[in-house]
């Protein structure tokens, strides 16, 4: 008994001491302090020192979250609790999340830098006149494969995967829309077809696609492209592009019959504190040089048309990240498809999931 | 008698937590259940748990789930007994806790480089001339990781129960002539039971719905409940049917608690 | 009297216990191997590098997490153990097998639960309860989940007790207090230090829940990390890792040599 009373006095003085460094360690960092600005963003989606510079430079203290899904920030901004005043979810979560009433407008005499942005990626059908959002990053869907690993094997279209010499050899991303959107487009549809027949038509072409599939995985594809542990896989541009990175023997492609076109974009969520300090956090990222040193960190593409000037040349000349405008225009950018066909898409893609073995 | 009213005072932040933190998400969740993903008031949650799909689902589920615990019984087990012979067991069993402590992601991310194609088991295979074999995505590596995440949790309960047998027992069964296996099957065993099935409570629930280690390890090649759920709440936001599918699996549950009550005294 | 201390350990039980502690560190130790890699991937390694350690330094923010997730795991973990060994207490006191059962099957509904869905319905309640999201709800919530496994973890051993101890006690002339203190609390001992433990493992490794139900800047290491998943896992996670792994090893060697030299003093009565 003694023993365990001495256990839990020396955990609880422990606690105590650990729960005073927190809060002086808050305090030096200034997090107590008034005029804040939450910001909700992805894992690693931003250069912090960016962060700190906008810090000092306006004197606001930055309060910085993560999350790793849309549907998850989307979920916690709903439920209140807790005042974002910036969130960067990607498109189609934007047009939810606009239809929901969970944005506020952004007021673009704020946002003098908004004329940077390239206007191919301004007014798109998610966010018209982008009341809501700037665009932050884009990119692609695409193939990633390593053609060492595959001599003589092209990949212009997204029926090359069906190749029967894949056997077992493709990775694809984990997500509904991006799979049975690869199916669609692999038959001429468009990837926002909620047509039953079309769909199933996918549903089956996928199906056949089942014995080359190594695996479905979410972020970790990455990693297992760098390993080559799989020859193929379908991915995004951003994670393709870190990919090449680390391994240059992989390319990049994206199919001739049309993909899908992605944004994240930058809103200031209903439940927003500090409106002002969102503005002019925006408009910081905005700013050519700033959204250059930014996308040299994050490695993504950028929309920002005057940033490219500040950039690598390579990077930005590079055809497979910055497409041009006529390959653009191939792509379409997800609509929101209602809840229906959503689950719908779900159940499909669950369906699809299981059917391997 | 003065004692009663002291543990019924006791027993009140325990009575709170399973008013407020159980008996409410129980009625939250059930609640929601009802609701299709339109938002009306229906069935149809239930009536599409029992297609097919979510039926071979379950049984997926379920099939897994034993599995796991079965070979992490069998691997524990004998575990805890070498540790009750150790001479500085709490310090082992310690030490096994501790890798539990480290990040399960990281773990998973070290397993998809061990397991990879270029990592020590396959190269080790390699060097017997068997050549390199997909270790990873596979039935084995999933059952394999899930196992390794489990064994603490099924050591400790079986250590405890174990470290609490009278040597007196065993010095008696081999007295009157038992082997060791005898003395095993017939006084180690049956003592420790209850520690058997605390450890399989603690394994066989929670690997009914893994959803972390199905995506990462088995590439999404299983399908859990858990899976299907953090789908439904997160992707498509059908809280619904989520909902629908954890009322099964409480449901079931449940129906373990009962198969594998305790019903017997102590010795 | 404790089992088996006389019987050597068997050549056999020695290979076995090696063979299970090599498979349980070899991950552990392939992470520490990468932290060292300049490349910056857990794939092929480059070069030997400390850089990661060294931006550990600077990362204030990171230092900020690592300590929270600390003092939630210690909080929560103490007082679920206390809750819970009081509703082991409770549940063992019953004598009517029928709410025996009912109560242990609703308290184990959280450890069948899925994460997803507890994290979302703790948030409905805290949300409903008007609870600032951050270190209380995140505490709160820790302590919920962690509080079944004490309880599974309590409840055998008190099963096993036998009655005639206590009755044995209350003929002495034991108080209530004292058979509580003197009799029934060290019996369970071991059965609560590893409640305990497994509080704080569950605390610890917890992303779902956590994610949830934090907010106003508040994170935990989990949740950091997970966030990084999408964008890959940067080897200063691996450093980091490392440091609290080697931090925690000696922590343990040291808490457990104090103890050994505490009970050489006490002239080895029972352990």
């Amino acid at each position: 008994m003694k023993k365990l009373i001495r256990f839990f006095l020396v955990s609880a003085l422990v606690s105590g001491i650990i729960l005073y460094a927190i809060s002086s360690l808050n305090q030096s960092e200034g997090y107590s302090s008034g005029n804040t600005l939450t910001i909700f963003n992805w894992g690693d989606y931003i250069d912090m020192d960016l962060v700190k510079q906008f810090e000092k430079e306006t004197g606001i203290k930055i309060v910085y979250e993560t999350f790793d899904s849309n549907e998850a920030m989307m979920t916690k901004i709903e439920q209140g609790g807790t005042s974002y005043d910036i969130a960067v979810p990607s498109e189609y979560m934007i047009d939810k999340m606009r239809q929901e009433d969970l944005l506020i407008p952004l007021n673009h005499n704020k946002l003098p830098n908004l004329q940077y942005i390239d206007d191919r990626f301004m007014d798109l059908p998610f966010d018209p006149d982008n009341k809501y959002s700037v665009p932050y990053f884009w990119g692609t869907v695409g193939i990633t494969y390593n053609p060492t690993l595959l001599p003589n094997k092209e990949f212009k279209s997204w029926h090359d995967l069906w190749d029967p010499d894949l056997k077992n050899e493709i990775i694809l991303i984990d997500g509904a829309r991006e799979i049975i959107g690869m199916g669609l487009n692999s038959l001429g549809y468009s990837l926002n077809d909620t047509d039953p027949k079309h769909l199933a038509e996918a549903y089956n072409k996928l199906q056949k696609l089942t014995p080359n599939i190594k695996a479905i995985v979410g972020d970790e594809n990455k990693l297992l492209m760098q390993n080559n542990e799989a020859a193929v896989a379908v991915l995004w541009s951003g994670d393709a592009a870190d990919i090449m990175w680390e391994n240059e023997d992989i390319d990049y492609v994206i199919p001739e019959e049309g993909s899908n076109l992605w944004f994240d974009n930058i809103v200031i969520p209903k439940t927003a504190k500090n409106v002002e300090a969102a503005h002019q956090f925006i408009n910081f990222l905005l700013d050519p040089k700033i959204a250059a040193q930014n996308t040299e960190y994050v490695a993504y593409s950028t929309p920002n048309k005057e940033a490219l000037k500040y950039m690598d040349p390579e990077m930005v000349q590079d055809e497979r990240f910055y497409p041009s405008p006529e390959l653009t225009d191939k792509l379409e950018v997800y609509e929101n498809l209602g809840k229906k066909n959503l689950s719908i898409y779900n159940d499909l893609f669950l369906e699809f999931k299981m059917y391997r073995k | 008698m003065n004692n009663r009213k002291m543990r019924n005072l006791f027993m009140i932040p325990y009575a709170l937590w399973i008013i407020l933190f159980v008996v409410t998400p129980i009625i939250l969740v059930a609640y929601y259940s009802f609701f299709d993903i339109e938002g009306y008031f229906s069935f149809a949650n239930y009536k599409k748990f029992f297609t097919p799909v979510y039926l071979k689902m379950t049984l997926s589920s379920f099939w897994y789930a034993f599995l796991i615990t079965f070979f992490s019984l069998i691997i524990a087990y004998p575990t805890a007994l070498c540790l009750t012979r150790t001479k500085h067991k709490q310090l082992w069993l310690l030490l096994i806790i501790v890798p539990s402590w480290v990040n399960l992601l990281l773990k998973a991310y070290a397993f998809i480089g061990i397991f990879g194609k270029y990592g020590p088991p396959n190269q080790f295979l390699e060097w017997l001339g068997i050549g390199t074999k997909q270790i990873l995505f596979t039935d084995f590596s999933f059952i394999f990781v899930s196992v390794y995440i489990f064994i603490p949790f099924m050591i400790l309960p079986i250590f405890n129960a174990l470290n609490e047998l009278p040597s007196s027992l065993m010095d008696a069964a081999t007295d009157l002539g038992a082997s060791k296996w005898t003395t095993f099957k017939r006084v180690i065993f049956p003592l420790t039971i209850d520690g058997v099935k605390t450890g399989c409570q603690i394994v066989f629930i929670p690997a009914l719905s893994l959803f972390m280690l199905t995506r990462l390890i088995a590439g999404n090649r299983v399908i859990t409940l858990g899976t299907a759920i953090e789908q439904h709440f997160l992707v498509t936001q059908d809280w619904g049917m989520g909902a629908t599918i954890a009322v099964f699996l409480i449901i079931f549950m449940f129906i373990i608690m009962i198969l594998t009550g305790t019903r017997k005294r102590g010795v | 009297m404790v089992f088996n201390m006389e019987r050597r350990t068997t050549p056999f039980a020695k290979i076995y216990l090696i063979a299970i502690f090599i498979i349980l560190y070899a991950p552990i130790f392939f992470l520490i191997f990468y932290s060292f890699n300049s490349g910056g991937t857990m794939s092929h390694f480059k070069g030997f590098t400390l850089e990661w350690y060294r931006s550990l330094l600077d990362d204030k923010r990171l230092l900020i997490i690592v300590l929270n997730t600390f003092a939630i795991a210690l909080i929560s973990a103490l007082i679920a153990t206390i809750v819970g060994v009081f509703g082991a207490l409770a549940i063992y006191s019953f004598k009517k097998r029928q709410t025996k059962n009912t109560v242990l099957s609703l308290n184990n509904i959280l450890i069948v639960s899925p994460d997803v869905i507890m994290g979302a319905s703790f948030l409905i309640l805290f949300t409903i309860a008007g609870i600032h999201l951050g270190f209380m709800s995140v505490l709160l919530s820790h302590i919920a989940f962690s509080i079944p496994i004490v309880v599974l973890l309590v409840l055998p051993k008190l099963n096993e007790m036998q009655p005639s101890l206590i009755d044995a006690a209350k003929d002495l002339g034991a108080t209530e207090w004292q058979v509580l203190t003197r009799v029934i609390f060290p019996y369970i001992t071991p059965g609560i230090f590893a409640g305990f433990f497994m509080a704080l493992t569950y605390s610890l490794d917890d992303f779902a829940v956590t994610f949830f139900v934090t907010g106003n800047g508040f994170s935990t290491l989990s949740v950091e990390i997970y966030s990084l998943a999408r964008r890959g896992i940067s080897l200063n996670i691996n450093a980091l890792s490392t440091v609290l792994f080697l931090f925690t090893m000696i922590l343990i060697v040291i808490y457990y040599f104090l103890q050994q030299r505490s009970h050489v003093k006490t002239m080895g009565v029972r352990k």
